[in-house]
């Protein structure tokens, strides 16, 4: 097991390289230089601002240095943010983005194992079609479109829950929390319907009733664990999916968090930021699908086995 | 009054298309102590009248439409499900065909023996976890486990298809039921091993007293170890008596028929193998494969020797058998001498030119003259192409009809293999087993060749498809003058069917001799363990080798 | 071989058993439904729609639907039936097209890695897992903001994001089809590789390729729709459903009809395709037809 998370990080580190790389020269590559864009600047301004930024060098050297900075964890200054880091920009975002993951990542679990469960119990009766069509609801209603729509509800119509902000007014992660779970709750819900539908189908679950054991034991212990492989092993797409998410909800609900500063880089063509952002990104993806992988691995026993056997 | 006593069962299936009688008015009993054995082709409804007794049948489309199943005078059939939970496992136990399927493989087996235990329904009878496991342990040893407080905590994957088969037993031992349901238990397994196993289970019913209903496809199989025998067929139970008069004094037609079906005794045709230049010669064939089945033998690129340095030849007209036990390599000697699989050294002749080692568009004219029939008839034709299509393919590729004749050609082929000329057009899923087998035999003879490789033909077949299919094949091989080489893992349709025998185990040959020289003589300890453990259809003969 | 086909007769195909099973499934021909109407509005847009597309009537600002603007006006006055319909036409054009990328690339990769094996096929499918792991909308944010919003760019991001699980499937497919007895009967029938693909391979790939084509096209959509939102897609003077949505969400307070009609045209969309896609699955897959 551990021999093969071992394998999997040193497998990481040239992807990473790759996409480092690929996003340097893409951002180096970009029409117009970032100070373009403003308008009436003194060339000698633009020239001291080049020389700070180490524009003035050789492409290449630029890129050897940006390695080095970034192997050392440095993400290198802000264009934009005079004065601040991509670090420090990252490390004001990250709390509130991790906590809004966090808890849209809980709604998903809870709400789409529970409906993917209970709609497996019974196909093709009332408690698979009402959580099924819900379900469908939820992947066909988008959270830019749901989000808003909530807020015109809860926040202005009925005036139940705060509309924007993050931590301020209790009861303001609600809504944001909600609108990027479901999307994955329904998803989540599907997932684990079919995953459960394949297991109950199984010889194995046909011996355990034959055994005398009872419906919710069969379901628990015996059909759970092979049922929720295929969500497991969503979880670390799920999770790059949620911080993409985090754009739009983040945007929508005036969050201090990582999202809305990328959305915000990416409008003011701040590449330094853009290009930090997306080394960290990676990296967190990465690593996230590295342990949801593993995670799916540890439970099959079989696999276990494989994966950690000697030589 | 017997220990169970079924009484005018009727299970209905409710499907799309209709209503099909699965069981339609089923009696018997069975008492503590007997063994009754429940014979019957596929679709004869014997697996369903068990499952109901412990409803496991899903329901929908199932339904029970009458009949009673007094279990010691209580019905199971109306029985709550709250009711039903004390009778699984405890009074009544049943063990499954498939022993890979039916242990879960996300928990060890310990886990998975003392559950019946630990969450007894009856609150009272519930032994603690540590009980239980000493319990579960004592019965692996019974069961044949060797170090069994070792093996406790391994999983299903861990274990041969034996073993798993004597793991499911002591699981379903595990509470002392006083019913033992078999459903099929040995059609998984090789047949040395399946020898085993029914010792085993005739073993523990008597030292238990058990009710035992064993069901199964194989009457060999049932000859030795049942009291009783009720014949099922099509839902309805065409004969019920003691054993030895269904086999030896039946007067039913479809028992009848069950029991010819049996290749029993030696082949009838003569043999045609001609002297001189062998139509086929292999010298020193091996054919290794990566073995990808774990990354530690992915990354040490080891390889799993298939065929290790076999050599034979088949004579002009000869039907040569080829046995073995499952991962013995026979299919593969089959796919190499085809040229299907690349092989590793070794060469492969055709009436003495070497065919191994051509290119694909080299062996045209030689795939012309050999064909191969495979084992599984659903997935050895094309679902979306029609009959008629399968058939002209090689015709029309080896440029062996023209478009004034295929349709006759066509015709022929059909009439050869015994299928309706109006069925032309339809499709493999519309037709049965048996029929799609004749299909793919129809493709093979299409184009006229001299050798055919049957790789298991009929191991997927009901014994009476089978024994019709053994037939065509006998009489398609006289009237076109064929070679086969005829690959099984049964030792009687092999016996039936070759006029010479090779015996492979584990890549290697290791015995041949002409059919009935090697029956009568077998000369290797393996050979004879596998003739020995050939079931026969014959209820005294039987009894005594198990009580040996 | 071609005359083969010629002399084709009726049987009781399964695609024709697919058929009848779709007929039966009443969610699916209502997705089938809606979005044979949506392609045909979308392709008669520029002579159907009631208005022009820029035309903007300032002095009557936004109102809500009546009987000459059935779904109400924007802020300048523009009729938003027109609008959807236009934006309509982008959505379900980069919908399709970039499904068509996905789908090109999708299936040489993933045909050519089953059918080659070995170790080209260890070494694609490694590159198709790592793909999986980078963070795809992020690159696609980067692409907009780098080259500008290009609608041809836009295409070939998404449709080279989508590909992936495409290349699975039918990779997946191809491995199993390739063990199958029938393929190895071709194969000793002497009959050409390329034959084999043609006859043996392909049609019997095309029901899963089929299914999730149609399952990836609500995806694209969406993916279309969430750039748009973030001001990173689609831009004016082009529109497209993600684009009125958003600027719908700006407005929504005083006009709603800006938000809902937008919003529910878009859902409408993705749930007809979800039907229509899992009403092919459940009709083209062997499994279901048992019960």
């Amino acid at each position: 097991m551990l021999r093969f998370a071992f394998n999997r990080l040193l497998q990481a580190i040239p992807v990473l390289l790759i996409v480092i790389s690929a996003t340097f020269f893409l951002v180096h590559s970009a029409p117009g230089g970032p100070f373009s864009a403003d308008k009436a600047v003194p060339p000698e301004v633009i020239r001291a601002l080049e020389a700070q930024y180490n524009l003035d060098q050789p492409l290449w050297q630029q890129y050897v240095s940006y390695l080095g900075d970034v192997l050392q964890g440095d993400l290198g200054p802000s264009f934009k943010y005079s004065g601040r880091t991509v670090n420090e920009l990252i490390a004001a975002g990250l709390p509130a983005t991790a906590e809004l993951a966090m808890y849209a990542m809980l709604v998903a679990l809870i709400i789409g194992i529970s409906a993917g469960v209970l709609a497996a119990m019974r196909p093709n009766t009332m408690q698979d079609y009402l959580p099924m069509s819900a379900a469908m609801l939820g992947i066909c209603m988008p959270s830019f479109l749901l989000g808003p729509i909530l807020v015109l509800v809860f926040g202005i119509h009925l005036e139940w829950l705060p509309v924007s902000g993050w931590g301020d007014i209790p009861g303001d992660k609600i809504l944001p929390a909600i609108t990027l779970g479901t999307g994955y709750a329904a998803y989540i819900a599907r997932l684990s319907r079919g995953g459960m539908l394949e297991v109950l189908s199984q010889d194995y679950i046909r011996t355990a009733r034959a055994k005398g054991l009872s419906e919710p034991l069969i379901i628990f212990k015996h059909a759970l664990r092979g049922g929720l492989i295929p969500v497991v092993a969503f979880l670390g797409p799920a999770f790059a999916g949620l911080l993409g998410g985090s754009f739009v909800v983040e945007t929508i609900f005036q969050i201090p968090g990582l999202g809305r500063f990328y959305v915000q880089a990416a409008f003011n063509r701040d590449y330094t930021m853009i290009l930090g952002m997306t080394v960290f990104f990676a990296t967190l993806i990465i690593l996230f699908n590295l342990l949801s992988d593993m995670l799916a691995l540890w439970l099959n026993p079989k696999l276990r086995q494989q994966a950690g056997g000697e030589s | 009054m017997a220990l169970l006593d079924v009484n005018g069962l009727k299970i209905y299936f409710h499907t799309r298309d209709g209503v099909v009688k699965a069981v339609d008015d089923v009696s018997f009993s069975v008492d503590s102590g007997e063994t009754l054995a429940i014979v019957g082709e596929s679709g004869s409804g014997k697996s369903v009248t068990c499952y109901s007794l412990l409803d496991l049948l899903p329901k929908p489309p199932a339904k029970i439409e009458g009949g009673t199943a007094l279990f010691d005078g209580e019905d199971l059939l109306s029985c709550s499900l709250e009711r039903m939970q004390h009778f699984r496992g405890n009074d009544i136990a049943i063990i499954f065909q498939d022993p890979m399927t039916s242990l879960n493989p996300f928990i060890s087996i310990g886990e998975q023996l003392i559950e019946p235990l630990i969450y007894h329904p009856d609150k009272a009878r519930r032994l603690s976890r540590e009980d239980a496991s000493k319990r579960a342990v004592e019965l692996l040893d019974e069961v044949g486990i060797v170090d069994a407080p070792a093996r406790f905590n391994c999983y299903a994957h861990e274990f041969s298809g034996g073993m798993r088969q004597r793991v499911m037993i002591a699981m379903a031992l595990i509470n002392e039921p006083r019913l033992l349901i078999c459903d099929e238990p040995t059609t998984a397994l090789d047949v040395t091993i399946q020898a085993q196993i029914l010792e085993l289970i005739k073993q523990l019913q008597q030292k238990r007293d058990m009710a035992v209903i064993f069901i199964s496809h194989d009457l060999g199989v049932v000859a030795g170890i049942a009291d009783n025998v009720i014949v099922m067929c099509e839902g309805t139970v065409r004969e019920a008596a003691d054993t030895e008069s269904v086999f030896y004094r039946t007067s039913d037609s479809y028992t009848k028929r069950l029991l010819a079906a049996i290749p029993e005794g030696a082949k009838t045709m003569a043999n045609r193998a001609e002297e001189g230049q062998p139509l086929i010669e292999v010298s020193h064939l091996k054919t290794y494969f990566n073995d990808y089945s774990s990354p530690a033998a992915r990354a040490e690129k080891r390889q799993v020797k298939a065929v290790d340095d076999v050599s034979l030849s088949i004579q002009r007209g000869e039907i040569l058998g080829l046995v073995g036990e499952s991962g013995s390599g026979k299919s593969t000697v089959g796919r190499s001498i085809m040229q299907l699989v690349p092989i590793t050294s070794g060469s492969v002749s055709f009436n003495g030119t070497p065919i191994s080692g051509l290119s694909s568009s080299q062996l045209v004219p030689w795939r012309q003259r050999m064909q191969m029939i495979f084992q599984d008839p659903y997935a050895s034709l094309n679902p979306r192409m029609t009959v008629y299509q399968t058939l002209v393919e090689p015709l029309l590729y080896h440029g062996l009809a023209n478009s004034n004749n295929i349709e006759q050609q066509v015709q022929q082929l059909m009439d050869d293999v015994g299928l309706a000329r109006a069925s032309m057009r339809k499709y493999p899923h519309e037709f049965s087993g048996g029929q799609r087998q004749r299909i793919a035999i129809g493709r093979a003879i299409a184009t006229k060749p001299e050798l055919i490789i049957a790789d298991e033909p009929v191991s997927a077949l009901d014994v009476t498809i089978q024994a019709q299919v053994l037939d065509l094949i006998l009489d398609l091989v006289e009237r076109h003058n064929l070679t086969m080489m005829f690959i099984s893992h049964d030792l009687s349709v092999v016996r039936y069917i070759s006029d010479r025998v090779l015996v492979m185990q584990r890549g290697s040959l290791i015995e041949e001799g002409k059919t009935e020289t090697l029956w009568a003589n077998p000369k290797e300890p393996y050979t004879k363990n596998l003739l020995s453990a050939i079931p026969l259809a014959d209820p005294k003969s039987e009894r005594e080798r198990l009580s040996s | 071989m071609d005359r083969l086909q010629a002399m084709e007769e009726k049987g009781s195909s399964l695609w024709r058993d697919a058929w009848i099973k779709l007929s039966k499934n009443y969610l699916a021909l209502f997705g089938l439904g809606v979005i044979a109407l949506l392609c045909i509005v979308s392709l008669l847009t520029p002579w159907i729609a009631p208005y022009g597309y820029e035309e903007q009537n300032l002095m009557l600002g936004a109102t809500a639907p009546s009987l000459e603007h059935w779904l109400g006006t924007d802020i300048f006055g523009r009729d938003m039936l027109t609008r959807i319909m236009y934006g309509g036409r982008v959505s379900l054009m980069v919908g399709f097209i970039a499904t068509a990328v996905a789908l090109v690339i999708g299936v040489l990769w993933g045909a050519i890695a089953g059918f080659v094996g070995g170790r080209v096929d260890a070494v694609m499918m490694r590159i198709v897992d790592i793909m999986y792991a980078l963070p795809f909308m992020i690159f696609i944010v980067l692409l907009m903001v780098v080259f500008g919003r290009n609608i041809l760019l836009l295409f070939l991001a998404i449709g080279a994001v989508e590909w992936l699980t495409m290349a699975r499937i039918v990779r997946s497919q191809v491995m199993s089809l390739r063990k199958q007895e029938f393929v190895e009967a071709a194969y000793s029938l002497g009959l050409s590789q390329w034959t084999i693909i043609r006859r043996h391979i392909i049609p019997n790939t095309l029901g899963p390729v089929i299914v999730y084509t149609t399952l990836t096209i609500p995806s694209v959509m969406l993916l279309e729709a969430f750039l748009s939102f973030l001001g990173l897609g689609i831009q004016p003077p082009e529109s497209s459903w993600g684009l009125l949505i958003n600027y719908g969400v700006e407005t929504m307070e005083e006009y709603p009809w800006l938000l809902i009609f937008p919003g529910v045209t878009l859902s409408l969309t993705l749930f007809a395709l979800n039907f229509l896609g899992d009403g092919l699955r459940d009709a083209l897959d062997p499994r279901t037809s048992k019960d």
